[in-house]
């Protein structure tokens, strides 16, 4: 208990720490109900593609806009990302190309141009005062209340979204074909969504970093689906995993020394994945090693010319 | 003679370089229940998507019920292949029928009391009614292809255009839908439906196109599903049922 209030307690007297535990709870949110649609379509990589495609439209924004401004920097972040699933897209619509090979591509390419930038602009001393280096591994001390109000922001416009366009997003999750002979532009609904989910990776890349990013699209999703059977159950569950992976991390990492917040974040939700994989009712590992067993102890029983209980 | 319900004109279509369905001529009337049948490879899965504008020809003419798809589309109905969804998806039966009526909820708007009525009403027809909020990942193959089938019913369309639904279902499951079929038909709505098992064929349909990339035959079922024509449509490739049999 001790410990508890111990870690809480600065919530409430640190500014920076109160800062950074919005921060991350905004980004825990987004990331986690949009990446529901991320894992539930198969498209778990796209995340990591987007993140690492931001990178040059980050430095891109400083250096046409000479401006330190989150807002500027996460819409040049938006539009690299954005860009990037519309290549990934092009690529793969003729077939020539498979999609997990689109990605690699993609993701390499824009990550690779966004590195040349970002040296590029370390030697002119102004992108050094601007820190643009931290967004590779993201720095959650350099976060103040305006960027919270931004990531507020933009994250309310992709919830929003999500609410907007419910059932035509689930039918795209679960049968595009059959949404395109209802009628309905499932093009233009996957444009849409990939959009959302460009804007949730950039809400989070100033505490995570481009580099750990799509954890946090895919990991609270992927824990939430153990748990339910329901597409807005998921989404919600998905949702609190991340809030609640972003607010410990973000503790945790400022009670002890030296510990990086964004790396603490990702380490708190894949031990969130981790118990759910291992003890979620009826998808999980040890539930159904329980359920096997008694099978078989049934079994047992009936040879032994029991009657199973 | 009213207008047919699909008519297909030259039709060609290539994937890459090679051809999947070559200058195909084919009418359907109005209240008809056609069968495609052909061997694997041959385009019948393809001639379904080219109606509904799933995949783009590469020449050649489609209309249903005299018009182009996008103008008819309500009047249009589609159960796509059992295994072209993940089953695994988070939902329940009655909302997977629900997406039959997405098209007609319009924008922003969520399925109400009006449309769960009919949902349930299309799953009392297809004999699950009492499954409609079971999780979809636990179906059988056979409830499966009832909530693909209940998902086309409410829909309310007057062609039907089916992807082999009869394949790896219940022997109950097949009498329901071939049931359902003829109930559809004598409504006056018209049935497409690709079917594997020559055995069955007969039994089942009036008319059937032989479809091996090129139209081998199309006509009524005891005219066309001859010896001969079923040779030239397989290829020698099965091994080959004894003459088909008539009727049932």
């Amino acid at each position: 208990m001790e410990v508890l209030s111990n870690l809480v307690q600065p919530l409430f007297a640190d500014y920076t720490l109160r800062t950074v535990a919005l921060g991350s709870t905004v980004l825990g949110l987004v990331s986690g109900a949009l990446g529901t649609y991320a894992v539930l379509r198969g498209q778990s990589l796209i995340g990591d593609a987007i993140s690492h495609a931001a990178l040059p439209g980050i430095a891109l924004a400083f250096l046409i806009t000479g401006s330190r401004v989150t807002l500027v920097l996460l819409l040049g972040a938006l539009a690299a990302g954005w860009l990037a699933t519309i290549c990934v897209m092009a690529v793969t619509q003729n077939r020539r190309v498979k999609y997990d090979t689109a990605l690699g591509l993609v993701l390499t390419v824009f990550f690779g141009i966004g590195l040349l930038l970002l040296t590029y602009l370390q030697q002119t001393a102004g992108a050094r005062q601007a820190g643009l280096d931290t967004f590779l591994f993201g720095q959650a001390a350099t976060l103040v209340t305006e960027d919270v109000w931004t990531m507020a922001f933009l994250g309310s416009i992709a919830l929003a979204g999500i609410g907007l366009f419910w059932k035509e997003f689930k039918l795209l999750s679960f049968d595009p074909a059959f949404g395109r002979t209802l009628g309905l532009p499932m093009r233009a609904l996957d444009v849409l969504l990939m959009t959302l989910i460009a804007v949730a990776i950039a809400i989070g890349l100033q505490t995570v970093g481009v580099v750990l990013m799509s954890a946090m699209l895919i990991a609270p999703a992927a824990a939430a689906r153990q748990w339910t059977n329901r597409l807005s159950t998921m989404v919600g569950l998905s949702a609190l995993f991340g809030v609640l992976a972003g607010v410990s991390g973000t503790l945790v990492s400022s009670a002890f020394a030296n510990l990086p917040t964004g790396p603490t974040i990702v380490m708190a939700v894949s031990l969130i994945v981790a118990f759910s994989l291992l003890f979620a009712p009826a998808r999980g590992i040890v539930w159904r090693r329980r359920v096997a067993g008694e099978l078989t102890d049934a079994k047992a029983d009936m040879m032994d010319g029991e009657p199973p209980r | 003679m009213s207008t047919p319900a699909l008519t297909v004109r030259d039709l060609s279509m290539a994937y890459r370089d090679k051809p999947v369905l070559w200058d195909i001529d084919w009418t359907v009337e109005q209240g008809d229940l056609v069968a495609i049948a052909g061997p694997n490879g041959a385009g019948k899965s393809t001639l379904l998507k080219a109606v509904l504008g799933l995949v783009q020809p590469a020449s050649g003419q489609i209309r249903v019920l005299g018009r182009p798809y996008r103008d008819v589309r309500e009047q249009a109905a589609y159960v796509p292949q059992r295994t072209s969804v993940d089953w695994d998806f988070p939902t329940n039966v009655l909302d997977v029928v629900l997406m039959g009526l997405y098209g007609q909820i319009g924008w922003f708007k969520r399925p109400g009391k009006k449309e769960r009525t009919e949902a349930m009403h299309a799953l009392e027809k297809v004999g699950i009614a009492h499954l409609a909020e079971r999780q979809i990942s636990e179906l059988s193959g056979g409830q499966q292809q009832r909530t693909f089938l209940a998902r086309a019913l409410v829909q309310d369309a007057r062609l039907y255009l089916m992807d082999e639904p009869l394949q790896g279902v219940d022997a109950t499951t097949e009498r329901t839908i071939i049931e359902i079929l003829r109930e559809l038909q004598s409504d006056g709505k018209t049935v497409v439906v690709v079917h594997h098992d020559l055995q069955t064929l007969p039994r089942y349909f009036d008319s059937v196109l032989l479809l091996n990339v090129r139209r081998i035959a199309a006509g009524a079922v005891r005219e066309v599903f001859t010896t001969e024509n079923l040779r030239q449509t397989y290829r020698g490739r099965i091994a080959f049922v004894e003459t088909p049999k008539e009727g049932g």
